[in-house]
């Protein structure tokens, strides 16, 4: 399988990316280099393996559904909304996304 | 006053309870040298005025008796641990200026255990590299260089920051992470040593985060004992990661007395790759030799899906990473680049804040997760994965460790790879299994090629093994005695 520009440009815009478009071309050939590459895992047998999910055989733990103490629990806007380029009473800015 | 950052963290530990001499002592010559050092671009930033009421701190305790582990040893942090209110920017413009309103569980255990952290040390950014050649900083800069030359050699990546700040003695100890490799070559190239643990062992909570499945952080340092001294810190369970592991944590320094007499070591055949250096060569049967002497006994094992293990990274760690730096969108920290148009915010912001490397594997992720490749690509890879796991852990049935070369090559130049991605990707060749399947993994210095270029030389062990693995890590330490130190041309 190999890109084509339009494809770059469609995975650009998924990926939430600006390039330019003379970047297209360099970076069209540098993934279909790499997509080349990792080809060869078509040549593995994996008939009957299952997908890895984990490297460590144990079940996921459960918590009870309280409020976390400490800086994972709650009722801290200012320091959740310290680090934002933009925000307002403890909210985060973004621009207007409703007409 | 004897210069005492050429002493190991255990020295420094059993000194200062000893009064020898005091934290404040250890930590100005430290900061001194680090300030001295600036050349090499391993620190990124200082904790100047925090560490001294630290080393205070740490001066008042030891002379109460009250020491703790770490009391006053001078650490630098790699710039992926969030620390509370100094600014982490993962050596990527998008982060620039976070300071994160919390401290990772792991630097969080080695203040607890009464450590000082002298600042952030460089990295790659995020993480994603092999040579630090994609910090936004500029990378790093290995103190070794070839005999007669001057040409700038990479420390490694991604952790080159933290390999540099140790080979070069601008700290006692460090922090890294590795999620292909990233503490284990840089160690490698550094004459250092680096220990990633078992995934699980250390918490992923407040690293930013690359490939979740596979990252996995853990020390670089002096000698052995000093990894083993700072993974009794870090390592434990944290119910704030849901992959942390809780098992008791083992005294990790008490491992290191065993010797490997009656340990089975297996070498894997399929790592002596076509094209290896006759001096990789040579020192990799060397040392197996040096084990042999000591009696262990060395077997050849065989892992035939060896070569696929970094084509099966180049699709998972992508595919993590594509989803872990969606976070990056100019709204919750870190920059932004203004337009009305959300979308076009984002995408501006991602196009300017990312380097070129990220932004391709960032592209890459996407890519094979996207819909009506996922089964092609990410399903087939993670299968691969599973294949892979169970191979080597199938080799942990016949043998206790396997003894592998840490990396390709020597160190080299900057520039002198980094024009294409595949021959980057190739220097984690010898690690990246280990992070595909879970299982602890060491670096040690084995000695100098012919220009004068630390080698180094990797121990495995399966899951947990971390103490397996240490004992036989100091026993070939202790066989192979390096003591070679770089020549200072920095300062």
């Amino acid at each position: 399988m190999s890109l084509d520009e339009s494809t770059v440009k469609k995975v650009a815009n998924l990926a939430r990316i600006a390039i330019a478009d003379e970047e297209v071309p360099h970076l069209m050939n540098e993934l279909n280099g790499i997509l080349g590459w990792i080809e060869q895992l078509q040549e593995v047998d994996i008939e009957g393996v299952e997908a890895m999910t984990s490297s460590v055989e144990v079940a996921l733990p459960m918590r009870d559904d309280v409020l976390a103490d400490g800086p994972t629990g709650g009722g801290q806007p200012q320091a959740v909304t310290k680090n934002a380029p933009k925000s307002d009473d403890h909210f985060f800015v973004v621009p207007k996304v409703v007409e | 006053m004897a210069d005492l950052t050429t002493k190991t963290i255990a020295q420094l530990r059993d000194g200062m309870r000893a009064k020898e001499f005091s934290a404040a002592e250890v930590f100005d010559q430290y900061f001194t040298r680090a300030e001295n050092s600036r050349a090499l671009n391993a620190f990124v930033r200082f904790n100047v005025e925090l560490a001294w009421d630290q080393v205070k701190a740490s001066d008042e305790r030891i002379a109460k008796g009250e020491a703790r582990p770490l009391e006053g040893i001078p650490m630098g942090i790699k710039d992926l641990f969030c620390t509370e209110g100094l600014e982490t920017n993962a050596a990527s413009r998008i982060l620039y200026g976070f300071r994160p309103p919390y401290e990772s569980t792991v630097s969080q255990n080695l203040l607890d255990d009464g450590a000082v952290f002298m600042g952030k040390l460089n990295l790659d950014e995020f993480a994603m590299g092999s040579s630090n050649e994609t910090s936004a900083h500029g990378p790093a800069i290995n103190p070794w260089r070839r005999e007669g030359e001057e040409t700038k050699l990479t420390p490694g990546g991604s952790s080159g920051g933290s390999a540099a700040a140790v080979a070069a003695r601008l700290c006692a100890g460090a922090t890294a992470t590795d999620t292909g490799g990233s503490i284990r070559q840089p160690a490698a190239l550094t004459a250092t040593v680096g220990l990633k643990p078992t995934y699980g062992r250390c918490s992923r909570w407040g690293i930013v985060a690359f490939a979740s499945s596979l990252d996995q952080a853990g020390p670089i340092a002096k000698d052995v004992r000093d990894s083993a001294i700072l993974l009794n810190s870090m390592a434990g369970y944290d119910p704030k990661d849901s992959t942390s592991i809780d098992r008791p944590v083992p005294d990790y320094e008490q491992a290191i007395a065993g010797g490997v007499k009656g340990m089975k070591i297996g070498i894997p055949k399929e790592y002596r790759l076509d094209g290896m250096s006759q001096e990789i060569s040579d020192l990799w049967t060397k040392s197996a030799k040096l084990l042999e002497e000591q009696g262990a006994e060395i077997v050849e094992v065989s892992l035939p899906l060896t070569k696929y293990a970094l084509p099966v990274y180049y699709i998972v760690a992508p595919a993590e990473a594509s989803s872990n730096l969606a976070r990056y969108d100019g709204v919750k920290y870190g920059v932004r680049v203004e337009d009305d148009n959300i979308h076009e915010m984002y995408k501006k912001t991602r196009g300017e804040g990312f380097g070129a490397e990220v932004k391709r594997r960032l592209m890459i992720g996407t890519y094979v997760l996207s819909a009506g490749y996922y089964d092609a690509y990410y399903l087939r890879a993670q299968r691969v994965r599973k294949k892979i796991a169970m191979e080597m852990a199938a080799a942990f049935e016949q043998v206790d460790l396997l003894l592998t070369p840490s990396s390709p090559s020597a160190a080299f130049g900057l520039g002198e790879k980094s024009a294409d991605p595949i021959e980057m990707y190739l220097n984690d060749v010898f690690t990246v299994t280990a992070n595909l399947a879970g299982v602890p993994g060491i670096s040690i210095p084995g000695g100098l090629d012919a220009q004068g270029l630390p080698l180094g030389l990797q121990l495995i062990a399966p899951a947990f093994g971390e103490e397996t693995m240490i004992r036989g890590a100091a026993a070939l330490e202790e066989a192979i005695g390096f003591n070679a130190q770089p020549t200072e041309w920095w300062r």
